[in-house]
């Protein structure tokens, strides 16, 4: 089923192709006129104090790292879900061990008070 | 009862595999990706989109007692086409100091994601662009592509608003794919298929639609409020809420840029209802047909034998490398591309009997692990039954569409941090419950192959624990739903530290 993957690549350069299209017409047809005021930032008339490009809060890496935790769960579930047929009983067991654990580390996170949004 | 007797070892040799690959890239296959992807891609799809558009303007001024679009052609019907011109004439601007390329990748990028997801989509019978053996898996990883989108815009534009919209996008994104990734797993347990051409024919000739059952009720709901809030649909619009930070990450896109990301939007809003269709209504197949796979048969899919019930016989010790036995599941590949499940009956020595109550052409392997063979003699006229199944699909696609839309016409926008909790303390913790819930109906209906009673069992065993499971999800949250200030809310998890669960993790 590898030939599959071909159509996914051929895909992908008309996708790149229909989206890329009416941007070539925009940049033949569309005016383009500079000025000072209008590639200024939007920022309802005042000028921006300060850069642009803020830190991130500390809030969003949190949960960046939940994230990556149950989605790492996530890539174990789906294969053991389609075999499940196949495993029987020893397999759910193993699964709920390991279900259980992350469990643990989603109390502990909310407990902790980082599912808080601040 | 009729017997065919696969190909064995001997036959199945590397040669015969290599001719098969080349047999089956040939020219139909390549005039039938044309077809998906100059008609389908470039023309079908757009257009349905378009007036997706169109019905959402026409729906939500219904909803707000306007008229909506009626100028351009009859009922405004040409209105996506004067929009079309208007984006293409109009400037599009880049501030100073922002990354052009990426601000022009990053539109780019949420259609290219979009697309990706609807080329494993099964339309009809043999109508899915591809049929992927890990289909799910793939449609996932490609549609998180949008978050990555999302923040790029929001970065590039060097704007504080946009940023901030992209911070949020980013979070949101990120939070609901868990659920919404989980919440697919009672599928992928009952079909035992990550195919999504398998498992629409799961549900058609087998077990009839998942979100016939308790567990499929809430992973359905679970999976439509979860792409809800990854399309930043209504009531999850954060990232781009107008009343807080202009227009979010795309506050600095104009011109057709806005276009693509407006495009990208709603083919995503589409592709969510044609995954949601395809993976808990049952695709293209009608509410009760699973349940009467025979009659269906003959309704539907004409078999090319006149037995309703085919007994394959594969050859155990050959073909598979782990020994299957009883209950055990194998993919088949058909002469349309697509791939089946089904289970093994039983063994007689060294040989598995399948049973299929659908006509079978075959043949196949445990797992795609060897490349499907076999050319069999092909009669049925699944053309036909496309008549019918593309019809319905697509009725199901744009009632859950409408559905969407009446969503954003009822429920006001939820508040950032109330988005947060309902993700990871309400969605989570129900998908995961519900994985459970899925074990306990796949053993009581799917591998005993109950019948009427088994499945009423089945019901009110299931159905008490997934009440339970959302009783006691929405009681452990019972305060985080109330409208009173978020600081003083005494939770279980309350920041003063008073409750025991945060007492006994204080000193860790």
């Amino acid at each position: 089923m590898v030939y599959n993957y071909i159509f996914i690549g051929l895909l992908l350069l008309v996708a790149t192709a229909f989206a890329a299209g009416p941007l070539v017409l925009v940049a033949l047809l569309a005016p383009k006129r500079k000025s000072k005021n209008k590639n200024e930032f939007y920022e309802c008339g005042v000028i921006t104090v300060g850069e642009s490009w803020v830190r991130f809060r500390m809030q969003y890496y949190l949960y960046a790292i939940l994230f990556v935790l149950f989605d790492i769960e996530t890539v174990f579930l789906y294969p053991w879900a389609v075999s499940y047929g196949g495993l029987g009983f020893f397999a759910l067991v193993e699964m709920v061990i390991f279900i259980v654990m992350l469990l643990i580390g989603l109390a502990y996170a909310w407990a902790r008070g980082a599912l808080r949004w601040q | 009862m009729a017997h065919f007797d696969l190909l064995t070892k001997n036959d199945f040799t590397p040669i015969l595999a290599q001719r098969m690959f080349y047999e089956q890239v040939d020219t139909v296959l390549w005039i039938r990706w044309g077809l998906y992807l100059f008609a389908g891609f470039f023309a079908v799809f757009p257009l349905i989109v378009a007036y997706i558009v169109l019905a959402e303007r026409k729906i939500a001024a219904r909803f707000q007692d306007r008229i909506g679009p009626n100028r351009v052609g009859p009922f405004g019907l040409l209105q996506p086409f004067a929009d079309f011109i208007k984006l293409i004439i109009k400037e599009s601007i880049v501030p100073k100091g922002a990354n052009s390329f990426v601000h022009i990748l990053a539109p780019i990028l949420t259609l290219i994601s979009a697309f990706l997801v609807l080329a494993v989509i099964p339309f009809g019978i043999g109508l899915a662009p591809v049929d992927l053996p890990s289909g799910l898996l793939y449609m996932v990883s490609v549609s998180s592509i949008a978050a990555l989108s999302i923040f790029l815009a929001g970065w590039s534009s060097r704007n504080k608003y946009s940023l901030l919209g992209a911070m949020r996008g980013v979070a949101q994104l990120v939070s609901y794919e868990i659920p919404q990734v989980m919440s697919i797993l009672p599928v992928i347990l009952w079909s035992g298929s990550l195919s999504l051409v398998s498992i629409v024919q799961t549900q058609q000739y087998d077990q009839g639609w998942f979100l016939f059952s308790p567990p499929g009720i809430l992973g359905f709901l679970l999976l439509l409020i979860s792409s809800i809030a990854e399309v930043n649909r209504a009531p999850f619009d954060l990232p781009e809420a107008e009343s807080e930070i202009i227009a979010g990450f795309h506050t600095e896109y104009s011109g057709m840029r806005f276009g693509l990301f407006f495009l990208g939007e709603y083919l995503n809003v589409f592709a969510i209802c044609c995954l949601s269709t395809t993976l808990f209504l049952g695709g293209g197949s009608l509410p009760l047909q699973g349940y009467f796979a025979d009659e269906a048969d003959h309704m539907l899919v004409a078999p090319f034998d006149a037995s309703k019930q085919s007994v394959l016989k594969l050859n155990a010790h050959h073909e598979f490398p782990e020994n299957p036995s009883t209950g055990f599941r194998i993919n088949i590949t058909n002469i349309v591309g697509e791939t089946q499940a089904f289970q093994v009956s039983h063994r007689v020595g060294n040989d598995l009997v399948l049973m299929a109550n659908r006509p079978v052409e075959f043949k196949a392997d445990a797992y795609s692990r060897v490349s499907a063979a076999a050319r069999p003699s092909y009669a049925a006229p699944w053309h036909l039954s496309n008549l019918i199944m593309i019809p319905v699909f697509l009725g199901k696609v744009f009632f859950l569409v409408f559905v969407i839309f009446w969503i954003r016409a009822t429920l006001p926008r939820v508040r950032v941090d109330r988005l947060m909790s309902f993700a990871w303390k309400t969605m989570v913790p129900l998908a995961i419950a519900n994985i459970f819930v899925a074990t306990i109906w796949f053993e009581m209906v799917i591998r005993p192959v109950g019948g009427f009673s088994a499945r009423l069992l089945a019901w009110l065993v299931t159905g008490l624990l997934t009440a339970g499971a959302v009783a006691l999800v929405f009681r452990i949250n019972r305060n985080s739903y109330q409208a009173n200030d978020p600081e003083r809310r005494p939770t279980l998890i309350s920041r003063s530290g008073d409750s025991l669960l945060a007492a006994t993790t204080r000193g860790l």
